[in-house]
């Protein structure tokens, strides 16, 4: 394990070594190998029983973007949320019901959905993020399974029953939606709102916001004394997690036709957390490396699917011995001289 | 909304409500301990339950009960009663001491971080599932029928029956017991200490493993224990009974204060008897909801729990 | 034993894709199959494993024996068996189906097994022009999407819940019922036509949690009501824990279920409780006939183990698909068209299904039990 930790502690040196355009174009590169990867067959890659380029949105992707949000709750901001799922799913709710009774279109709905999304984490994280830790984590908890009892319960959000026949996206530009044996256009959609959020985020993290979640991190109490406004820190972080969150849901729910409480099961918002975790808490590559064990290698494993979730069970707390701190750690940043 | 039930019925869902409050109560200790002692949620202490069952329903199957066979008075009640609790107990006990050895020494020997741990857990609970799913199949399996429920009187409408009567009565003395245990013996001293201050501890002579075995070694016990008497109340188990009971013990520890063992009881008990209260006002599917609920209130008036946290402070 | 199973029949199924290539080296050429075939495919589309992976067997076998013992006769056309195992997970469904649609050789379904799941995956079945015949999926809904490749093997919830209230009506002569459901969408939805035809006599209704293990406050509930009659739909586990409950608490009354309460988990939870408790489901008693112990025996030598809830109707399905096989057609289009207009003579009853993809003549049945044994009667 010593190895595996060098070697990408190497390359993540080499990557920062290289002069800015090169990076740039290497990223340019690796964008348009992700887009044409539906496209290609991969005879390794491919998983048994389910269409791989499925599965690269419906799995991998979304998980992908699943654990980007709430990497920025659990692993910028320290925050312990152990219902993550309910943003997903109250994203892919508000994409059932204004799709199929209001019949907006997807593109409108998409931003809608994420406010919402915003909106609940806000109304969430108000009364509870004040709370030590490890309670915020059985409250989050709570919450998500409230959203889903609530989804059972309520006649009008299709109770047990679901919501059938969400619409797809409109086409926009050259991509077409309808049919839906394609999920490609799906994919390059999620594709693009991916790097979007990478990119936006990374610029929160170099500004007083990304600062402000470190310092909350490493130790609130500290960070509070030196002036830090913690809950207002950490409100952002919960909303813009749930807001990202939502979105995923917004997409699922498109993308499938047709939802139901099913979908957002507590250990759904445990898989997202062994994401970020396994990923290495705190950056992106880690989290894009966690997301791709946590759905590729299910899936890979369908021919023993018996002993699935048992392999899953014993690789996790492997894993976790084997190396604590995630496969990709993130990098504890140094002293930063500008203006606080 | 239907408060109709409630009224009519107030004195058996709160006496039924307390009866299942007892066995969250004996689970939720296992969470309170390890968390008060190690700052860790322990997510398979549900599966250390579940274990229990499956201990205590092989240990009757073992001594020739199953359910044709007529229930037992006396003496022979009795000692069946002892011998399954008494293996259910061992049974968990040794898991959960295992467990610790396995998914969290390590760890904790380096110093991981909370989420790692946490993530060791998820993984060693959804192993302890599917290998007893592999192993006994994913059906429920009946517990026999060793204790005549007769309803021995009804109070306000409350049935107080002999095996309800008995999951209480036993609950409490056996917190009772722990409470003693912690409070005046050495090992106890030490857990109590641990808690405190590890570091400090260490310091002055405690030996941390000793005590995190120790600490495990009892939750498991009352999981156990809790595990015989969900079998004498409900006479069903199955690979998944655990990942329910195992969040609701969890709330109730919260909701009595983490780290405290009387707050465990209370908050079990509220637990119960709120759910049962919920249950019948706005109907069974919605009473995790109201539990939860119940829960946010009452850590909004008071953040550290009903009873606060005397074993040890909640870690920011 | 199911592990080495599926590998084998997944090698089986890949191996007839693989053999394809091959076809050209002169395999007789066969009467239109799709291009690459050596065998045509027929398979299972439902839960193997989770928490429903019990029912979904039950179906996987029973359609599996039909598909075994076309292969012993002499049939120029090969079919081979394939599963797909959803888990009964309406998320998972729809990727699992996309690939069944892409297996070129695959020309007939037998499932999806739950309602749940055929939302998400009918679509995609219909897309992809693959006949299916579902012999459980019972929600209503499913045959009012104008799915062309819907056929369901049995009667619906609809008919399942009326009939199951005149039963009541007729037998007990209730003047209270109680009306429990476990908020699920097969439960609830039944519940919601029994009670509805019940009207004024229902004085309790209510869901309960299946999840947790303590039905009491739903108990004191129905006590509370008085109810002589309590009608409970849901699932086996959860009936049997209820009516054990009851007992235990003294109430007294009827206890009625649906289909999804037709399992020999429902004495293992109910236990003694269960005596009298009657069952209505609209799967046909097949131990009275003589191919019908045909089938429970040639089951039972085949797996071991008795044959359970929706087996019968499985078989059915797929000696369906296999006459129209044997009748010449090759292609999804054809054994589709075959499916939607000639009838075939099950062990069950005569499938012949209507526009909509119902099957006429959907008879339910009324189980009663006592001393862990049921016995049948029609409703009329």
């Amino acid at each position: 394990m010593k190895f595996l930790s060098s070697a990408t502690d190497v390359v993540g040196d080499r990557w920062r070594a290289l002069p800015k355009a090169t990076r740039g174009l290497l990223t340019v590169v690796l964008v348009a190998g992700l887009a044409v990867l539906p496209m290609v067959q991969i005879p390794l890659l491919n998983t048994p029983q389910t269409d791989f380029p499925s599965l690269l949105f419906d799995k991998i992707g979304l998980y992908v973007l699943m654990g980007i949000g709430l990497n920025v709750v659990v692993g910028k901001a320290g925050l312990l949320d152990l219902g993550y799922v309910a943003f997903f799913a109250i994203g892919g709710y508000t994409m059932a019901q204004m799709g199929t009774l209001l019949h907006w279109s997807f593109w409108v709905i998409l931003p809608l959905g994420v406010a919402i999304a915003m909106s609940a984490g806000a109304i969430l994280g108000l009364p509870t993020l004040r709370l030590r830790g490890d309670y915020l984590a059985i409250v989050t908890l709570g919450f998500g399974e409230i959203i889903r009892i609530t989804a059972v319960n309520v006649g009008w959000l299709g109770a047990n029953r679901g919501v059938s026949n969400i619409p797809w996206p409109s086409a926009i530009g050259p991509l077409n939606f309808e049919d839906i044996l394609n999920p490609k256009p799906f994919y390059w959609v999620l594709l693009a709102l991916i790097i979007l959020v990478i990119w936006l985020l990374k610029r929160i993290d170099r500004s007083r916001v990304g600062r402000a979640w470190e310092a909350i991190r490493e130790d609130e109490d500290a960070a509070e004394l030196m002036g830090v406004q913690t809950l207002k820190f950490k409100l952002w972080a919960f909303s813009i997690g749930a807001g990202i969150g939502g979105m995923g849901g917004v997409l699922f729910a498109s993308k499938v036709g047709f939802i139901s409480p099913d979908n957002f099961p507590l250990t759904l918002s445990v898989l997202f957390l062994a994401i970020v975790v396994l990923g290495g808490s705190g950056n992106i590559p880690g989290v894009v490396i966690g997301a791709l064990a946590i759905s590729y290698i299910p899936e890979r494993l369908r021919g023993f699917s018996e002993y699935r979730v048992l392999m899953f069970g014993a690789a996790l707390v492997i894993m976790m011995n084997l190396r604590p701190q995630g496969l990709l750690p993130r990098r504890v940043r140094g002293k930063v001289s500008t203006d606080v | 909304m239907n408060f109709s039930t409630l009224t009519s019925q107030f004195g058996a869902l709160t006496f039924d409500g307390l009866v299942l409050g007892a066995i969250y109560a004996l689970v939720a200790l296992g969470y309170t301990l390890v968390y008060g002692v190690l700052r860790l949620i322990n997510f398979a202490h549900s599966e250390i339950f579940m274990l229990g069952t499956f201990a205590a329903l092989l240990s009757a199957r073992a001594i020739g009960l199953n359910t044709d066979s007529k229930p037992r008075t006396g003496l022979a009640l009795v000692g069946t009663f002892l011998l399954v609790t008494i293996v259910a107990m061992a049974v968990s006990g040794v898991a959960a001491v295992l467990l610790e050895r396995i998914a969290y020494r390590g760890l904790r020997r380096r110093g991981a971080g909370r989420l790692t741990v946490l993530i060791s857990a998820i993984g060693a609970s959804l192993f302890l599932q599917e290998a007893v799913a592999l192993w006994r199949g994913r059906n429920y399996e009946t517990f026999p029928r060793f204790l005549k429920k007769d309803v021995w009187f009804t109070v306000f409408g409350a049935e107080i029956r002999s095996d309800k009567v008995l999951i209480l009565v036993s609950a409490v003395i056996m917190m009772i017991a722990l409470e003693r245990f912690v409070s005046l013996t050495r090992l106890g001293r030490g857990i109590r200490a641990v808690a405190q201050n590890q570091d400090t501890s260490v310091l002055m002579g405690v030996n941390i493993d000793r005590v995190v075995t120790l600490t495990f070694l009892i939750g498991g016990l009352m999981a156990g224990f809790a595990g015989s008497l969900n079998e004498v109340y409900f006479e069903q188990t199955r690979f998944s009974i655990g990942i329910v009971l195992g969040v609701k013990a969890f709330t109730a520890a919260v909701l009595g204060g983490i780290g405290n063992l009387r707050g465990a009881l209370l908050g079990g008990l509220v637990l119960g008897v709120v759910e049962s209260y919920g249950a019948a006002v706005f109907g069974g599917s919605w009473k995790d909801v109201v539990a939860f609920v119940v829960l946010v209130l009452v850590l909004m008036f008071r953040p550290s729990g009903l009873l606060g946290e005397t074993l040890q402070k909640a870690r920011a | 034993m199911k592990n080495s199973f599926r590998s084998t029949v997944g090698v089986l199924a890949a191996s007839a894709l693989a053999l394809g290539g091959l076809v050209a080296l002169g395999a007789p050429a066969q009467a239109a199959m799709p291009k690459g075939c050596k065998a045509l495919t027929l398979g299972f589309f439902g839960a193997l494993t989770g928490d429903a992976g019990n029912l979904g067997k039950n179906i996987s076998q029973g359609a599996e024996l039909a598909v075994a013992q076309y292969g012993l006769g002499a049939n120029k056309v090969k079919v081979d068996f394939v599963s797909f195992d959803s888990q009964g997970d309406p998320a998972q469904a729809p990727a699992l189906a996309q690939s069944a649609i892409k297996n070129k050789c695959l020309v007939g379904i037998i499932g999806p097994a739950f309602s749940g799941e055929s939302k998400a995956a009918n679509p995609i079945f219909q897309r992809g022009g693959l006949s299916l015949i579902t012999p459980s999926a019972t929600n209503p809904t499913l045959s009012q999407q104008n799915w062309t490749i819907f056929h369901r093997a049995l009667g619906t919830d609809a008919i399942q819940g009326s009939m199951g209230a005149k039963y009541i009506k007729s037998i007990f002569k209730p003047s209270k019922v109680a009306v429990i459901d476990d908020a699920s969408e097969y439960g609830k939805g039944l519940a919601d036509v029994v009670a509805k035809s019940l009207g004024s006599l229902v004085v309790t209704r209510t869901s309960l949690d299946p999840k947790s293990p303590d039905f009491s406050s739903t108990v004191s509930q129905i006590k509370a009501g008085a109810a002589t009659v309590v009608y409970y739909g849901g699932y086996y586990a959860e009936a049997g824990r209820l009516v054990k409950q009851l007992r235990d608490a003294g109430a007294t009354a009827s206890f009625v279920s649906g289909d999804g309460t037709l399992d020999p988990g429902f004495v293992t939870a109910g236990g003694s409780a269960t005596d009298g408790a009657v069952v209505t489901c609209a799967c046909a008693p097949i131990d009275t006939t003589v191919p019908g112990r045909a089938f429970k025996a040639a089951y039972k030598a085949r797996f071991g183990v008795k044959d359970g809830t929706y087996s019968p109707e499985a078989f059915d399905a797929a000696n369906f698909f296999l006459a129209a096989i044997k009748a010449g057609n090759t292609t999804r289009a054809s054994i589709n068209k075959y499916v939607s207009t000639k009838s075939s003579v099950g062990i069950t009853k005569t499938l012949k299904f209507d526009k909509t993809g119902e099957v006429s003549g959907g008879a339910i049945f009324a189980y009663v039990y006592k001393g862990g044994q049921n016995k049948a009667s029609l409703i009329k």
